[in-house]
């Protein structure tokens, strides 16, 4: 008889157990203490503390130099998504491998899908690449909803910073006017820094370089290069023999001197490509952190702009 | 308002009659001076109308041209197919290149029909943007070689997994794995999972992958080998392992610093293969699971477990209701990813221990208690971005006869042409008990899997 009760006082614990989680309640909001702010990646993290200044802490779950497309759902980042009141990412499914189940198990409504705390910056980027017509994997690891690495165009940066602006001023309306000062400052330095920017781009405009992924289009487009081809024969697909040998042709063709490629990608194609061409090989990071010194969103296109134009002038 | 209009007409017809007035006034006043200007300006007339006579052709042809290369292929036959529609043998033309690439178009009675197709297209489009994320992963696996003790068939498709997941509300998710397999169709899992409970709890609700362990947790297609660990079918019930109907609660526990820790409690229905059989309703088993993480470093980490497991042993009400099977788990795994090249190198090592205590009647028919012990190490190697090797060692004794102990050990070879797609290599060597204590039968095989993705890109493991 002992133990045919077993199963029926285990239910009975359960169910306590619920009800006394129920009753225990949310943990009460922190008064007035710095939001905590996780993001995907490093810019966004970036853009959050020009903004957000002394009265949040951001921290982003992937690193500056790694592949934002695949991140491990470590249970260590749980406990901060846990602790969080909002989470910024980038969307577009870059994060579609890692993310959902770290924010399922965060037991963070905060931060669920939807909630106030999630927060979605590609509706405030423009978006380049979006497929049109049929969208197959024959293309690759495609983003049906567009180019996710949108960050890389200023302009953007200053949609996404107004709207971090908004979100942080909704949480603290107390804190309104400190956020809209940050604004204010932050837009006012970046538009001085991209006309120093374009200024310093100009004598490159419309020079063509070839990349390892398609990371760059708003980069691109905002600084007047002109991408004309791809290390990867598709996004996510490694360098096949075929495609590389119709890529050195093609910047044979074109004269392509440079080739960018991103800190967390093979240089050993790219070398053989550059041997063959006469070419450099660039190794650029496409977010903050990616180098010792790119400690904040400008000196991210401070470094990359300055490296680019040392490629530009060492092959002309 | 009406005075104004009609002295606004009057001044507008006596401007217009001054204006034709006074060409005519000039001519009246005028000689052959006024004629040879008036035979220039109709030659000038003249020659603008040829002029626009001969723009009109040439946009009459183009839009020829274009209508024609617009409706080449629909236009030769009246019937319009709608995307939905039903092919039937015979509705096609049986010879396509018969269709005259000149047929005169009728736009009139295609546009109505295309722009019900557009309407139809359209109204799917929008409803789908709620349907839940669809996958499917086909698993196709293959075996030659010897094994006399558990034979596997040579070719099968050895299952395709319906993969359907969504946000159902803004408190609660939902995800079903549904198999279909060579013998039948299983939900291998379907569960809601509630996401914003109070108190840090995380529940789900339905049929799902017991806790216990990391293997018993791991779908077939995301496992490292072809194969499950033979502990795993000897004392854990095989491939579809704990998997039942049943609550769960997970939540963080407190840790010292820089450890996750993290509990869990599942109570199922108390049917899982052959671990488990539920004779009456309170026949339920439980599960529970202790898990710590810790970083290492950046790129290392290391992943503890320990699980319980109680149950219904499958002898049936018949024999008594007190014949249990308790299994315990201990599990390690040790990662190395570089992040900035963990798309190229990795490693990983993992390790489970079970144990078994299996109450069954002995062959004279007297309660006994079997206790096995089973055990598996594997690990696995990235060498770049397309190749993977491993290797797995394998022990594991019978738990309804723990003196018949199986050994074996595995070597694989993964080559992956994108993430979506996978084809993997494994040799496998067995040292399996028969009947007996001490006989055994030798299996040496080779297996060989193709995996393939479609639909929406699923989380990766971890």
């Amino acid at each position: 008889m002992h133990r045919c009760s077993f199963g029926t006082r285990l239910t009975a614990v359960f169910t306590a157990l619920a009800f006394l989680g129920a009753l225990l309640g949310p943990a009460p909001a922190r008064a007035a203490g710095k939001l905590k702010i996780m993001t995907a990646t490093t810019d966004l993290a970036a853009l959050a503390e020009e903004v957000g200044g002394e009265k949040i802490e951001a921290e982003s779950i992937a690193r500056g130099y790694q592949d934002p497309h695949f991140v491990d759902a470590k249970p260590s980042f749980l406990l901060k998504l846990k602790r969080a009141d909002l989470l910024i990412v980038v969307g577009l499914e870059l994060e579609i491998g890692w993310l959902p189940p770290l924010i399922t198990q965060s037991t963070n409504p905060k931060i669920q899908v939807g909630a106030p705390g999630y927060f979605d910056a590609s509706r405030f980027a423009k978006i380049l690449e979006i497929p049109t017509g049929q969208v197959t994997r024959a293309e690759g690891d495609v983003h049906p909803l567009g180019n996710p690495h949108y960050w890389l165009d200023p302009e953007n940066g200053l949609r996404i910073a107004k709207g971090i602006a908004d979100k942080l001023t909704e949480m603290r309306p107390e804190d309104a006017v400190y956020f809209a000062q940050r604004y204010a400052d932050f837009e006012q330095r970046l538009k001085q820094a991209v006309e120093r920017w374009l200024a310093e781009v100009k004598p490159y405009a419309g020079r063509k370089i070839v990349t390892y992924h398609r990371s760059w289009p708003n980069f691109a487009e905002h600084f007047h290069l002109n991408v004309v081809g791809y290390v990867e024969p598709r996004p996510g697909i490694p360098p096949s023999p075929q495609h590389t040998v119709e890529l050195m042709q093609l910047m044979k063709r074109e004269s392509v001197k440079v080739i960018v490629v991103e800190p967390y990608f093979d240089l050993k194609t790219p070398n053989a490509i550059a041997r063959e061409t006469g070419a450099q090989v660039l190794v650029l990071p496409p977010s903050v952190g990616g180098e010792k010194e790119i400690t904040d969103y400008f000196k991210l296109f401070d470094y990359d702009i300055s490296k680019l134009k040392q490629a530009f002038d060492a092959t002309h | 308002m009406k005075k104004v209009v009609m002295v606004s007409a009057i001044l507008f017809l006596c401007c217009a009659l001054r204006a034709q007035e006074s060409p005519a006034g000039q001519a009246s006043g005028g000689n052959s001076s006024a004629v040879s200007v008036q035979e220039t300006r109709m030659r000038t007339l003249e020659q603008q109308v040829r002029t626009l006579a001969a723009e009109v052709a040439v946009l009459r042809g183009e839009l020829k041209a274009v209508r024609d290369a617009k409706s080449a292929e629909p236009a030769s036959d009246p019937r319009i197919l709608l995307t939905s529609a039903h092919v039937e043998p015979g509705m096609l033309p049986a010879n396509p290149s018969s269709i005259p690439a000149s047929a005169p178009p009728d736009p009139a009675p295609g546009a109505p029909q295309m722009a019900q197709t557009q309407t139809y297209g359209g109204a799917t489009s929008n409803a789908k943007l709620l349907n839940p994320d669809i996958s499917l992963i086909g698993d196709f696996i293959g075996t030659a070689g010897r094994n006399n003790v558990s034979p596997s068939r040579s070719l099968e498709l050895h299952e395709s997994e319906v993969g359907m997941q969504a946000i159902i509300d803004p408190y609660a998710r939902a995800d079903a794995f549904i198999s279909f397999g060579e013998t039948g169709v299983n939900v291998e899992e379907a569960y809601v999972t509630f996401t914003s409970l109070p108190a840090g709890l995380l529940m789900k609700v339905g049929k799902m992958r017991a806790d216990f362990g990391k293997v018993n947790t791991i779908h077939n297609h995301a496992l490292p080998y072809i194969d499950r660990p033979l502990a795993t079918n000897n004392l854990v019930g095989g491939e579809d392992g704990i998997d039942d109907a049943g609550i769960s609660i997970t939540r963080f526990l407190p840790a010292p610093k820089n450890w996750f820790m993290e509990g869990t409690a599942q109570v199922f229905r108390g049917d899982s293969s052959t671990v488990y059989a539920a004779n009456r309703r309170e026949d339920l088993s439980v599960v529970g699971h202790l898990r710590g993480y810790r970083d290492l470093s950046e790129s290392t980490n290391l992943d503890l477990g320990i699980s319980y497991s109680r149950g219904h042993s499958n002898l049936g009400f018949d024999f008594g209701p007190n014949f249990l099977t308790n299994l315990y788990g201990a599990d390690a795994t040790l990662r190395w990813k570089p992040l900035r090249r963990a798309i190229y190198k990795n490693f990983l090592f993992r390790t489970e221990l079970f144990w078994s205590a299996r109450d069954q009647l002995s062959p004279v028919n007297i309660f006994q208690t079997q206790h096995a012990f089973g055990m598996y190490s594997s690990a696995e190697y990235r060498v770049n971005r397309r190749w993977t090797v491993g290797g797995r060692f394998d022990r594991s004794g019978h738990a309804t006869n723990a003196s018949l102990t199986d050994t074996g050990f595995s070597g694989i070879l993964t080559y992956w042409p994108s993430e979506f797609s996978q084809i993997r290599g494994q040799y496998r060597f067995g040292h399996l008990a028969v009947a007996n204590p001490g006989d055994f039968s030798l299996a040496n095989e080779f297996l060989f899997q193709f995996l393939f993705v479609m639909g929406a890109h699923g989380a990766h493991p971890f």
